[in-house]
């Protein structure tokens, strides 16, 4: 083959596991792996670590993004040797790619913005992925801020601070007295039930248990898709993809709460990583590397060699055509979700930094079914030049054209778009009054993911989950945890071998008190 | 620090501790050695340093340490060789107070200590204001570090307004926090006195930090930080002049005087007083308790030669001085049948000042008739000599003549006028109206104590802001639903039912006497039927209305017969203001023992007393001598001579307390069967001593 020239051979050839791509699961895996002392080869075929789940300079974000969507010609590869080697071919993961410039002078310092592929994410400070960031130690190769406050758009585009603490309950402006008891009785309630149990119903809605303590639509609200962060709109359960019980509902409360205060530095109960999320796929790498890891970038899988009667996976052949063991099929596309990004000069909320900021359901438009996520970075978390905001968007959608309706809808009451704007929507005009107090939208781009889930394992061939909808990594680490019980089942995934307790890490996972 | 139990030490700590006792007994011993013997030397100085730091709450060793610093600059004064070294010293002091704060940082010692150093000039405001900041994170309650913080941003001179901002960062930080609260206040008090930019309309800023407040209290009715905060700012809305509200002889009366009996036939038309001193008590009652009532601030002008320079008295002050009835008395005029008449001014002259430091502007003017009585002493006898029984059937209840209703409201109606009564801003009753309405909405959905506690006060507040507006016509008073409120209380809150009950008997008295119509009820003609020559009196009625105290006596100082039994008096504070009283039943109470009684000795015209059937001994442990004037309080303990007491009488000294209340007492009837402290020891004690009794639990005693 002549390619293999431009790859040097690596050596050994023989591992007990081959990782390809350097996603975020990957990562995990091969951490994981490694630290049970299995011998891992880990590869990519980019230049960069982190695949999917990387933080690219702008630049390169949209050519990946390109790349990534359009289907590349199939390359059929023969048999030579003893095995049979199966060709890989990639489907495109994105869609619908839409980029403006909203303005007439090219953004300033492009070269200066990071972002982050998978966006919107952030970590819940008591959530499974600090945990895990805290047992594995990689807290010393990454550093977080906290986002400081979430908001919620209450009629009419304005955005009210969440009251999701006790604190934040005292202080809203958005409350009334009465909602005020209500809601902090509620959370009480809440706590009481995680202490000692409950006669209730565990397993009817959330949204019903809500209404059985008598909380007002604003508060059940508040409390769906602010704080438990539900998709769907949980009042229209025929639409409903993901109607959360009561019983996850609590859980996830209990981990909103447990998460303020759980870092004395931190504000509020989220935190993000700086200089991106891509941190953390490449902070599980250099885990992986220390514990012997074989990191080879840039080095594309061409193939699977399988044995002669097909059945059983023998090694991979490496070099030339882009591959990468995640997007290929068999994978079902079970909906999309689209995501956007938006460079502005000022925050959509002066007094925010790091923010986040909910569209609840029905809030844009009567016929939105699902919420729309925004996460607003500064400067301070080093992913755009200071005086900038980078803001990200997201929601499920079942097409592209409802994908960008609730995008271009949120966008539109966030931001003041100059008019000369291409934008092709003009139904959100009605929330032009505030334009004087929006910041000013510089530049934008829009694309569609689908949503894959793998079902089954080709032969020892396994899959590992893909960037998902959620603000989350919860979903990702249960699937990734799950894979590595099934590539080993005899061994601990991160076994608890620890050498440093809680109290020593706090300091070291959040920086600048 | 705040809701950490507590754990038992394990045997490991418990051994840990013993050693570190030894290691404490010998640094201790040591300092001790140091201070006695004046030994300043570096090692001395070391050791001490070392006990401070295990154990700051040392305080011999902090004053070790200022002698010790005290001699090391004074020698360097002397010598003037190295000129670093009162820096380097001082430096080595706030480095030990910051490792003792860091050990305890409750340590009293350790806090004055820093304010020495600061105070020989040494360290920077910046500096405190930054190991402020760490302390304060680490517990943001801690009153010591407020404490600090005032003294040095007193200091720095930092603004008022920005120190009001800290506060309210740290409250929204976590509203449970008493002392942000407490600073918050303070802050407030001084920019609203020095009417600061944007300070200047009290009722606004009020309004502004009751809805503050407000946000606390629905959050979390149940934390009480926050209440208290509402109670201060309650208190700042209801601050207003202190004014005369009634007086005694009340304002356009006529008053019979004798020098022992009143010859005229009784009508419930005058008020008569008799007296062998030839003088008659004056009462002015203000509206709160103040201070400066004196021959300067109030003007009496006679058409007789009455008295030049009286004294006045406060009746029932509290340790300041304080007190709402002031008392002077005024020599009779001469025997003469014409009238006099007499001119009260108060606060012409500046110079009365409330317990809330409002001063008495507004100047209020009395005046009453004064006529003496011809005098016919052969009716004295009689008079003296007959028993009151108390009988019901003696009993009158008042006709509902237009007259006797509209002598007694000339009687009980308060010296408010359009022109001497208090603005009420409007903002202040709306601002009270509006808290009203918002603890109503509270308590729809929360039972929490304190609201309905805080939602009695309001509804209280809102009465009296009502009250001195307009009188007898207070369409909404709210008396029932305040009562049931402190009903409610007092099952909810079992451990503090005495304080609930006062406020109930507060409320129940405000209810009875405000308004003529009801106090009518209570009043009627007590005639001994037996001895129908004899005159009757008016007596006041408050039995069986379950009142713990007494009060509202602005309404009832023409009293002279008043019934108070069938209640649970523990104590008739306030009762010293009615001077003609002089027939008294407080059977059937809780009074538990003679010190309880003790305002009756004010009560110069009291002759006939009935405490049967009290707890008079009943407890071995009187707790009501800590709380009222006793033998162990500075005002009573000059007389309390307990040598001739010894000499003269094992009676006295046996019963000390009663021989201290009756003493002062010129009693012709006493009633006091039924208190578990009566027995033929004490009868026989107490005859003895008041030589004018008659009738002793209804025996005549001669």
């Amino acid at each position: 083959m002549d390619e293999t020239t431009l790859f040097p051979p690596i050596e050994p050839s023989n591992f007990d596991l081959i990782v390809v791509g350097t996603g975020l699961p990957e990562s995990i895996i091969a951490a994981a792996a490694s630290a049970a002392g299995k011998t891992v080869l880990h590869l990519d075929p980019n230049p960069f670590y982190g695949t999917h789940s990387a933080s690219l300079p702008l630049d390169d974000f949209i050519s990946f993004l390109r790349s990534h969507s359009e289907s590349p010609s199939l390359q059929v590869q023969t048999s030579d040797d003893d095995d049979v080697s199966i060709p890989l071919a990639t489907r495109p993961l994105y869609s619908n790619l839409e980029i403006n410039l909203h303005s007439s002078e090219p953004l300033e310092n492009s070269n200066k913005f990071t972002l982050d592929l998978g966006a919107p994410c952030a970590f819940l400070c008591a959530d499974a992925m600090i945990d895990l960031i805290l047992k594995t130690g990689i807290n010393q190769y990454m550093e977080f801020k906290s986002v400081d406050s979430s908001f919620v758009s209450g009629g009419a585009g304005k955005l009210e601070s969440v009251p999701d603490s006790r604190s934040a309950i005292f202080k809203t402006r958005s409350l009334l007295g009465p909602e005020k008891y209500q809601l902090m009785n509620f959370f009480k309630h809440v706590q009481g039930i995680l202490e000692n149990g409950s006669e209730e119903d565990m397993e009817i809605p959330f949204v019903d248990f809500l209404t059985k303590r008598g909380l007002s639509q604003k508060l059940k609200s508040i409390i769906l898709y602010t704080i438990a962060w539900a998709d769907y709109d949980q009042g229209k359960l025929e639409f409903c993809k993901d109607v959360i019980t009561t019983r996850s509902g609590i859980n996830r409360l209990a981990l909103y709460h447990s998460s303020i205060g759980r870092f004395s530095n931190a504000n509020g109960a989220i935190i993000y990583p700086i200089y991106g999320q891509g941190e953390l796929s490449q902070a599980f790498c250099r885990r992986a590397a220390v514990k012997g890891c074989i990191y080879v970038l840039r080095m594309p899988v061409i193939s699977v060699l399988m044995d002669k009667d097909g059945r059983t996976y023998q090694g991979v052949r490496l070099a030339s055509e882009v591959t990468n063991s995640n997007h290929k099929s068999p994978s079902n596309a079970e909906g999309k979700v689209a995501r956007g990004i938006c460079i502005a000069k000022n925050s959509v909320k002066p007094e925010a930094a790091n923010c986040l900021v909910f569209f609840p359901p029905r809030s844009l438009y009567p016929e939105q079914i699902t919420s729309v996520r925004v996460l607003q970075l500064s400067s301070n978390v080093g992913v755009c030049p200071s005086k900038t905001f980078v803001t990200y968007l997201s929601a499920v959608c079942d097409d592209s054209v409802e994908g960008k309706k609730l995008l271009n809808a949120a966008i539109n009451a966030l931001f003041h778009i100059a008019v000369s704007s291409s934008s092709e929507n003009n139904e959100i005009d009605n929330l032009r009054e505030h334009a004087e107090e929006k910041p000013c939208l510089l530049w934008s781009a829009l694309y569609i993911q689908d949503l894959t889930k793998f079902h089954g394992a080709f032969n020892s061939i396994k899959f590992t989950p893909m960037p998902d909808e959620h603000l989350h990594y919860d979903d990702i680490l249960d699937a990734t945890e799950k894979l590595f019980k099934e590539l080993f089942p005899n061994e601990d995934f991160f076994a608890t071998t620890s050498t440093s307790d809680e109290q020593h890490l706090d300091g070291n996972t959040e920086l600048d008190p | 620090m705040h809701g950490i139990p507590r754990k038992a030490p394990t045997q490991e700590e418990r051994d840990g501790s013993s050693i570190k006792a030894a290691k404490l007994r010998d640094l201790q011993s040591q300092l001790l050695h140091f201070h006695y013997n004046k030994i300043y030397t570096k090692e001395a100085i070391e050791i001490s340093a070392q006990l401070l730091e295990s154990n700051p709450e040392h305080y011999t060793g902090w004053n070790y340490r200022k002698l010790a610093v005290q001699h090391l600059l004074d020698r360097h004064q002397e010598n003037e060789v190295d000129s670093e070294l009162p820096q380097s010293v001082l430096d080595e002091e706030l480095r030990l107070v910051e490792n003792a704060l860091k050990r305890n940082f409750k340590a009293y010692g350790a806090w004055h200590h820093r304010k020495w150093v600061l105070s020989k000039g040494h360290s920077s405001p910046d500096r405190e204001l930054r190991l402020l900041g760490k302390l304060q994170k680490l517990d943001s309650r801690n009153f010591h570090a407020w404490n600090y913080r005032r003294f040095i941003t007193e200091l720095k001179k930092i603004p008022d307004e920005d120190e009001l901002q800290y506060t309210t960062d740290m409250i929204y930080d976590n509203f449970s926090n008493y002392s942000a609260w407490h600073n918050r206040s303070m802050l407030l008090s001084k920019l609203l006195e020095k009417r600061a930019k944007g300070y200047d309309k009290t009722e606004n800023v009020l309004s502004e930090e009751f809805e503050f407040v407000r946000n606390a209290l629905f959050t979390d009715p149940d934390d009480q930080s926050g209440w208290f905060y509402h109670l201060w700012l309650l208190g700042q809305t209801l601050k207003r002049e202190p004014l005369v509200i009634s007086s005694s002889p009340p304002h356009g009366s006529n008053l019979s005087l004798s020098i022992d009996n009143p010859d005229c036939q009784p009508s419930f038309s005058k008020i008569y007083h008799q007296s062998k001193e030839r003088t008659f008590p004056l009462i002015l009652y203000f509206s709160e308790a103040v201070v400066g009532v004196s021959s300067s601030t109030v003007t009496v002008e006679f058409d007789y030669d009455g008295g030049d320079g009286l004294i006045w008295h406060p009746l029932s002050a509290n340790k300041l001085g304080f007190s709402q009835a002031w008392l002077a008395y005024i020599k009779y005029p001469h025997d003469s049948l014409e009238s006099c008449h007499v001119k009260v001014t108060v606060a012409q002259f500046p110079g009365i000042i409330s317990s809330s430091g409002m001063p008495c502007s507004q100047s209020c003017f009395i005046s009453f008739t004064a006529s003496v009585c011809s005098n016919n002493q052969e009716h004295s006898k009689v008079q003296t000599t007959h028993k009151i029984s108390w009988n019901e059937e003696n009993f009158k209840a008042h006709s509902t003549h237009p007259e006797d209703a509209n002598l007694l409201a000339s009687l009980c109606k308060l010296n408010i006028t359009k022109e001497n009564m208090p603005t009420t801003p409007m903002l202040c009753i709306e601002t009270i109206s509006n808290e009203i309405a918002c603890s109503r909405e509270l308590l729809s959905s929360s039972n929490c104590k304190i609201g309905k506690l805080i939602l009695a006060r309001l509804l209280v507040a809102h009465n009296t802001l009502m009250t001195y507006g307009c009188m007898d016509s207070i369409t909404e008073a709210h008396y029932e639903e305040i009562l049931a409120l402190y009903h409610d209380l007092m099952k909810m809150d079992h451990a503090h039912i005495g304080y609930y009950e006062d406020e109930y008997s507060l409320v129940v008295m405000k209810q009875l006497t405000s308004n003529t119509e009801s106090l009518l009820k209570l009043c009627g003609n007590y005639e001994e039927l037996s001895l129908p020559s004899i005159s009757s009196y008016t007596c006041v009625r408050l039995k069986g209305l379950s009142l713990s105290r007494v009060s509202c006596m602005e309404h009832l100082l023409w009293v002279q017969m008043l019934d108070l039994s069938h209640n649970k008096l523990r104590s008739i504070e306030g009762l010293e203001a009615l001077q003609l009283l002089s027939c008294l039943k407080l059977s059937k109470n809780r009074f538990s023992s003679f010190t309880a009684l003790e305002p009756l000795k004010m009560l110069k015209s009291l002759q006939v007393l009935d405490v049967s059937y009290n707890e008079i001994g009943a407890h071995s442990i009187d707790t009501r001598r800590y709380m009222c004037s006793s033998p162990l309080n500075s005002t009573t303990g000059s007389e309390w001579q307990l040598k001739r007491f010894a000499e003269e009488d094992a009676d006295m000294k046996h019963f000390w307390d009663a021989y201290l209340l009756f003493k002062d007492l010129n009693l012709v009837q006493l009633d006091i069967v039924g208190n578990a402290v009566v027995d033929e020891r004490l009868k026989a004690f107490l005859v003895k001593l008041m030589s004018a009794l008659k009738w002793f639990d209804g025996e005549s005693c001669h």
